[in-house]
């Protein structure tokens, strides 16, 4: 069933229409970063349990990449921000 | 004797009859009946047979928590079976057939299982059916299939639509009892949005069969009048018939209505059943009580009732449950119902109550019977009567109905969808979900209160907490406070002594020794015994046979029920039919169909179509004479290489990219340079995965200094566009960079073959002869005479000389038609993906055959596209992996038959020859392929270990599906043309 999901640009929105991408917390590592950096980026992820970060999508909206954060426990969302710009709450 | 109708009384609307069927039987039932009271006013009593003994069964309660009265309603592809008939409201025309029955419901041969019961306690699956392990396939599993199960759904289509919705509110009620009322009334004065859900259809829960006063009115007319001032509210909506089923994230309710449930003559433009998602800021669950059954011998004959339904009935539906009753409780209940039956003039021929004191709470004529106990009724598709133990001395008593009430529990399944755990209150004697959680208050009997006046004033202070809360101040509560003033009696969990079986689990057969025996053997945890004895399961999912099971489980450990706790409550609170959660997503409806903008174009020129994903695609166009597909095809890819061809390439993605940074963003995307890319040109581009796989390709042209055009394959191009945007936005927001979709906006079309540029020539304004338009021109041009724009762009999927144009897509077909006709001179056919298929193999043009993921660019040739100059690139880091970077990775191959009389499939195997079929001597696989009209043979292309090497090498091709080998040689993957003559001509 849906929840409504506040996006930054829309408001308040059925979860229907985002995509979900995964944690948002890792950040893409320069090119030269090395060997263990870039594994680390592509394949390991933690599976927290409670406050997560996770970069969704407003698919089927405004089309912007958004950090999402919530408890992956109750499914309660604490907050929304493009992006761009994580942290910044409309 | 057996149930029947008082000549007055009730809620029933005696001068509008209703006509309905029971096993083929004609009977008659008023409108306000539903099928269980109008059966029992047929004197219809045995209504069923149980799951595992065939046992007769009859009807036990008056609600959704029915464990027997399980009946298939309707015919056809309306049958639903395992209704629970006290839910059915009766309509006329109503067909009902009992389940689990063979020849009739009187006479069932399967209650022969009743003799084989020592055999068949609890676990006996798994303890029968173990050895030996051969017979589990061949002769355990049918028969345990074709005795599993109650009804039988059907195999007819459902004639009927289910729809989906969206509502919203400030408060959601749920249930119209006397609290669910009273909350409703006063959010509802105070002018907040309410929606008072209940699934009965007529609202008032208890109060509809509520004798008793409250203050100077009677029930009946507080529920008129209290209703009457909701209805007036335009700020209340009440949903009847409508069950809330389930609380989920967000605060969202979902909630299933019976639209059109109740009659026969459904009407075509309304759906059946709706689905509602109901987002409400905040919710009171007064979803009430249940009454326990209590476990004794013989509980389950027909005739024997709980206490509160027997009530209902009664004063609902004028329904007297026999001559002579026996009330059996140690619950206040017990006395009400007596009390009504003595009021309607039926003999009450015995209390017995369990408790010492009983005696001083009736002042009626029955005779009390303080500390007994009913150890047996006694009967067998009816109740004849009952042994008692009377103070210690056996005692038989002759009835035909027997009421029973162990106490009451309250309904917190839906307080406890979203995690919160059942906490066991000795005071209540009953389990309680958390009064108040974010979103979600109790109110009532479902929190534990017994008494109308005391549930009314719940309601109402709740409510205006609740409203407080939300920011409606001005406000009062409907009802005026008064205290909680049941007597709450130590549960009796069963009776001791009892010869016959006494039943836990009606619908589950599951009887008190069961349970004792799942503590004997080691399960006896809450979960286990769920299991072990399928306590708890099926359609009721143990609303009635739950905390007697605690209870019992409890007593077997010698611990409390709070030790013991409860299996987890989970959505939804009843059974939803299919048709319901599938809403409108049925048929064509199921998923969208996208059409091309050339669709109608391609139709009328007798195009077979392909569904690739959600498009139709022209798969070819056979000609008057061609007997198969492969005759056509070969047709038009030997028209497209010696004249020319036009085929409907509008279904690729495209992405329309601006910003002054854009050459940059699609440099980091691409593993090969677009920096540089001169205005006016076309590129071929591969994109990567950050894992350096291949992720999509297509060709991105250069219109102007910072617009780019990006065409993506057919399938990826949602993801080609979802992935840009996630670089854009969260990689590289620095970047000045933005994207537009514009697949279909345009109408593109390929035309290709040495005829392509005369024919093209005729309409388009400006030169496009090779020295001015060479291969990868790309760009915007002038087309008949000035009418119209399009982009032009000289790219070749086929290999021949040939372009794409695209114009907009409203005018698609006109433009196709016009390139049909300036082409007819040159012979030009319309051609299909299958042609273009083919002439892609020949050409050795990769496709998502070939990027399926486990391939990266120098797999698939293109080591040299990829740039080692850029700093940066989506997937530059990975390609450089050991496992990458290895020598004998699958790499693309051309492969075709040594005999051109004999053929291979995509997906055979790949052995060195002489080599044994096995997989540890495979070496790899053809991912796609055809036959060549112009090589004159199967071709293929597959990823075979160093193929690039091994051009020239024989080897076998392996179908070990069909066991099939056929000899090959691996060769160059360009079967024609691989100088690119034509391509450049």
């Amino acid at each position: 069933m849906a929840s409504l999901i506040a996006c930054p640009h829309c408001g308040p929105r059925p979860k229907e229409e985002f995509t979900i991408r995964g944690d948002a917390g890792i950040t893409r590592p320069t090119p030269d970063a090395g060997e263990d950096a870039w594994y680390a980026y592509v394949y390991l992820r933690d599976n927290p349990r409670g406050r997560h970060k996770e970069h969704w999508h407003h698919t089927s909206g405004c089309r912007r990449w958004l950090v999402v954060e919530r408890d992956t426990m109750t499914h309660a969302i604490y907050a929304v921000s493009d992006a761009s710009a994580p942290g910044e709450t409309a | 004797m057996s149930s029947f109708r008082l000549s007055t009384g009730g809620r029933i609307d005696r001068a509008n009859p209703l006509d309905f069927t029971f096993d083929g039987k004609p009977m008659q039932g008023f409108a306000g009946d539903t099928l269980a009271s109008a059966l029992l006013a047929n004197g219809r009593q045995l209504v069923g047979r149980s799951f595992k003994y065939h046992r007769p069964r009859g009807i036990l309660t008056a609600g959704a928590a029915e464990p027997n009265a399980l009946v298939t309603v309707g015919e056809g592809g309306r049958t639903e079976a395992n209704t629970r008939a006290t839910l059915v409201e009766l309509y006329s025309g109503l067909t009902a057939k009992s389940q689990n029955r063979w020849p009739s419901v009187d006479f069932d041969l399967g209650a022969v299982n009743s003799l084989l019961s020592p055999f068949l306690g609890a676990g006996f699956y798994y303890k029968t059916f173990m050895w030996p392990a051969a017979f589990w396939e061949k002769v355990y599993e049918p028969i345990i299939r074709k005795a599993a199960g109650l009804g039988r759904a059907t195999y007819e289509p459902d004639p009927d639509s289910y729809e989906k919705c969206w509502a919203h509110c400030d408060l959601l009620v749920i249930g119209s009892g006397p609290a669910g009322l009273a909350a409703a009334l006063t959010a509802g004065r105070a002018g907040a949005r309410i929606i008072l859900a209940d699934e009965g259809f007529e609202p008032g829960g208890s109060l509809l069969s509520e004798t008793a006063p409250i203050g100077e009115q009677s029930a009946a007319d507080l529920l008129t009048q209290t209703l009457a001032e909701l209805t007036s509210l335009p700020n209340v909506r009440i949903f009847s018939r409508t069950t809330v089923f389930g609380w989920y994230d967000g605060n969202i309710f979902g909630a299933v209505e019976s639209v059109q449930k109740n009659t026969a003559t459904v009407d075509p433009n309304r759906p059946i059943e709706r689905i509602w998602r109901i987002a409400a800021k905040h919710a009171i669950l007064a979803s009430g009580a249940e009454e326990r059954p209590l476990v004794f011998g013989g509980n389950d004959i027909p005739g024997v009732m709980m206490a509160g339904a027997m009530r209902s009935y009664l004063n609902r539906q004028a329904i007297a449950p026999g001559k002579n009753t026996v009330i059996f409780a140690n619950d206040a209940s017990g006395y009400a119902t007596a009390a009504d039956l003595e009021a309607a003039g039926l003999d009450v021929t015995a209390i017995i109550d369990s408790r010492p004191d009983a005696s001083r709470l009736w002042s009626g004529k029955a005779r009390v019977l303080a500390n007994s106990v009913v150890l047996d009724a006694n009967g067998g598709k009816n109740v004849k009567g009952v042994t008692v133990l009377n103070n210690g001395r056996p005692e038989t008593i002759a009835a035909d109905a027997l009421a029973m009430s162990g106490g009451w529990s309250p309904i917190i399944h839906l307080a406890c969808h979203r995690g919160a755990k059942p906490v066991w209150s000795d005071a209540k004697a009953a389990f309680l979900a958390p009064e108040t959680q974010e979103g979600l208050t109790i109110a009532g009997s479902a929190a534990g209160l017994g008494g109308l006046e005391a549930c009314l004033a719940d309601g109402a202070g709740k409510a205006l907490s609740v409203l407080r809360a939300l920011g409606f101040s001005n406000t009062s509560a409907a009802f005026a406070p008064a205290a909680d003033k049941t007597i709450v009696s130590r549960p009796l969990w069963r009776v001791r002594g009892s010869k016959g079986k006494a039943f836990v689990d009606y619908q589950n057969d599951v009887h008190l020794k069961d349970l004792g025996l799942a503590v004997s053997e080691g399960y006896g945890h809450v979960e286990l015994a769920k299991r072990y004895t399928t306590n708890g399961m099926a359609t009721d999912q143990g609303k009635l046979s739950n905390i007697n099971a605690i209870g019992i489980l409890a007593e077997a450990r010698k611990v409390s029920p709070a030790d013991v706790g409860t299996t987890t409550f989970r959505p939804f609170y009843t059974p939803l039919s299919f048709g319901a959660l599938t809403g409108a997503s049925k048929g064509k409806h199921f998923q969208p169909v996208r059409k091309s903008p050339l669709h109608d174009w391609a139709k009328k020129h007798g195009a077979v179509f392909v569904e690739t994903g959600l498009w139709y695609r022209s798969s070819w166009f056979p000609q008057a004479g061609e007997t198969s597909w492969r005759e056509s095809v070969d047709r038009e890819v030997l028209n497209v290489r010696k004249n020319a061809g036009i085929c409907d390439v509008s279904t690729l993605g495209k992405i329309e990219i601006y910003g002054k940074d854009a050459a940059e963003f699609l440099n980091r995307i691409y593993c090969n340079a677009f920096l540089k890319l001169p205005v006016g040109k076309a590129r071929y581009g591969l994109m990567l995965r950050e894992d350096g796989m291949v992720y999509d390709d297509g060709t991105t042209s250069r219109l102007s200094e910072n617009h780019f055009f990006m065409t993506t394959t057919t399938a990826y191009a949602a993801g080609v566009m979802n992935h840009l945007e996630f670089c854009a936005q969260a990689l590289w927001p620095d970047l000045d960079v933005q994207f537009a979709s514009s697949t279909d906006q345009w109408a593109q079309i390929a035309v290709a073959g040495p005829k392509s540029r005369d024919i093209l020539q005729t309409m388009v304004d400006e030169d496009i002869s090779d020295a001015a338009f060479p291969f990868l021109g790309a760009k915007e041009v002038s087309l008949c005479g000035g009418k119209l724009t399009g982009r032009l762009f000289r790219i070749s999927f086929s290999g021949e000389l040939a372009y794409e144009l695209a114009v907009p897509a409203g005018y698609g077909e006109a433009v196709a038609d016009a390139i049909m006709e300036a082409g007819k001179p040159h012979g030009i056919c319309p051609y299909g993906v299958e042609a273009l298929g083919v002439m892609r193999i020949e050409k050795g043009h990769v496709t998502h055959s070939e990027i399926n993921g486990t391939v990266i660019p120098s797999d698939l040739g293109f080591a040299k596209m990829v740039s080692t100059a850029k700093p940066d690139f989506i997937g530059k880091a990975m390609l450089s992996r050991e496992g990458l970077t290895a020598d004998d990775r699958l790499s693309l191959v051309g492969v075709k038959p040594l005999d051109p009389a004999t053929t291979f499939k995509t997906g055979s195997h790949i052995l060195a020859e002489g080599a044994v079929p096995s997989l540890d001597n495979d070496q790899g696989y053809v991912s796609s392929s055809c036959y060549s009209p112009n090589v004159g043979s199967t071709i293929g292309l597959a990823l075979v270990k160093r193929g690039p090497k091994r051009h020239g090498e024989h080897v076998t091709v392996w179908n070990d599906l069909k066991n099939e080998y056929t000899r090959a040689v691996l060769c160059s993957p360009v079967f024609f043309d691989p100088e690119n003559e034509k391509l450049h001509g």
